[in-house]
């Protein structure tokens, strides 16, 4: 179980986020500069709060006073907008990049396979199309085996098709995987088309949570009714 | 074969890759401080380290006099602790290189590590990696470039140093005779034909340090960059 209850400051407003979570899709919607990743970047360690708690599992990654969890010993798996491959490794290097030698890589063989990736472990990312290196940014943030998927922007680059179809696998990976996954959009739709739960931010605050079930919303909670 | 003793060309050889390698591990080490961490007097040490930049060579000179002649701090503990003079000997010659070219290496490095995307740091830390692996197989890697530049012309600029160098190092035939220097004094003596044997020799070398950083980056330039 994901506990996220922090505010930071930040430059024209203080973001301020309180939820917890289980092994669910929750996707975080709001316009740009809202604070979005920034949450993304505390739950990574990237940045760190400036007060509260974020723990996942009974592991505490922040806490007010206390040292931070080195980013190292988070165990999150994280897609970065335009994915951040490592333009000077081959696929195969960058999604083994994490991986300890002699570790069991049979996950990742499986991964590879559900992508339908196994044909470009030899190219290197400017090889490869938009699609094809979202797929391979995300079978390099599930290949540590992480406790966490954290997905920034996701699906931004894509179009129409390769969209749903990454969609379905990222699907088919959370029902395998069983781990929390938050994804961040900027797009109702995608939020409604993978998520469990819908936290809408903006200016650093929740403005409404939204349960769904696939394709269509259960229940909303307003959290601040101006949200536009 | 030349009229000519070829031991300037050796030594400048010697004294250039000796103060290359000190600056290229140092640069690394400061520029990759800077880069990293928020320290009071950080704009201080910076101008500290491109000082030599500013400063005429004669000046540099007189100050590593002070700092290593045979009354001098450095010079006192260095002959205490391993029996070694540095003024007239090809020592001095490669400090002097190493504080001229310090600063040309430092900025190269500094701007290439601060064009590395600090996302690509951070996805090897969310993947567990410690960050010595992450400097080691990505930092320095996509920074590669930026530093090779730094090297060539620092290892120009050590090679072509003269001032500084006829100061602490003086001007010692076979000992402390690099090609600036033999250069100068052949100039002095009127050897013309001397003189342009050297200024050819250098000129050489240049344009094929510079040719080669040109092929290299060509070369490289379709992988390394792009995403």
């Amino acid at each position: 179980m994901l506990t996220v209850d922090f505010t930071k400051k930040l430059d024209h407003f203080t973001l301020s986020m309180a939820f917890s979570m289980n092994d669910e899709i929750v996707a975080l919607i709001g316009p740009s500069g809202s604070g979005k990743t920034t949450l993304l970047n505390c739950i990574a360690g990237i940045t760190q709060p400036d007060a509260g708690i974020i723990a996942l599992n009974g592991t505490v990654f922040y806490q007010s006073g206390q040292k931070p969890l080195k980013i190292q010993k988070r165990k999150t798996g994280y897609l970065f907008q335009d994915y951040a491959l490592f333009p000077h490794l081959s696929v195969e290097e960058n999604i083994l990049y994490g991986t300890k030698r002699g570790s069991d890589l049979s996950h990742i063989t499986a991964l590879s396979k559900l992508l339908g990736i196994s044909g470009l472990l030899a190219k290197y990312p400017h090889q490869i199309s938009g699609g094809e290196k979202q797929r391979v940014a995300l079978a390099r943030a599930l290949a540590a085996k992480p406790d966490i998927l954290l997905l920034d922007e996701p699906f931004s680059a894509l179009d129409d098709d390769t969209r749903a179809r990454c969609q379905e696998e990222l699907h088919k990976i959370h029902e395998q995987w069983k781990i929390p996954v938050i994804f961040v959009t900027h797009l109702k739709a995608d939020a409604e088309k993978l998520a469990d739960r819908i936290i809408k931010v903006d200016q650093g605050q929740m403005t409404e949570q939204g349960l769904l079930e696939r394709g269509g919303v259960v229940g909303t909670e307003i959290l601040k009714a101006d949200f536009i | 074969m030349t009229p000519y003793d070829l031991s300037p060309l050796f030594l400048s050889l010697k004294v250039a890759g000796i103060s290359t390698i000190c600056v290229f591990i140092v640069s690394i080490a400061l520029a990759r401080l800077m880069v990293r961490k928020e320290f009071l007097g950080k704009s201080i040490v910076d101008a500290f380290i491109l000082l030599p930049l500013v400063l005429p060579p004669t000046v540099i000179g007189f100050a590593l006099i002070v700092l290593f002649g045979v009354n001098g701090p450095l010079g006192i503990l260095l002959e205490n602790l391993f029996g070694f003079r540095v003024v007239f000997t090809w020592i001095g010659a490669a400090i002097a290189s190493f504080v001229v070219s310090l600063p040309l290496m430092y900025q190269s490095v500094l701007a290439a590590f601060e064009k590395v995307d600090p996302r690509w740091e951070n996805v090897g830390r969310t993947m567990g990696v410690s960050e010595w692996r992450i400097f080691r197989t990505v930092t320095f890697p996509l920074a590669w470039p930026g530093i090779l530049a730094g090297v060539i012309l620092a290892f120009a600029r050590a090679i072509g140093e003269f001032g500084a160098t006829l100061m602490i190092a003086g001007y010692i035939p076979g000992v402390t005779e690099t090609i600036p220097l033999a250069i100068y004094f052949a100039y002095e003596a009127g050897q013309m034909d001397k003189a342009i044997f050297w200024v050819v020799i250098i000129s050489a070398l240049g344009v094929a340090a510079i040719g080669w950083v040109n092929y290299w980056r060509r070369k490289n330039a379709i992988r390394i960059g792009r995403e």
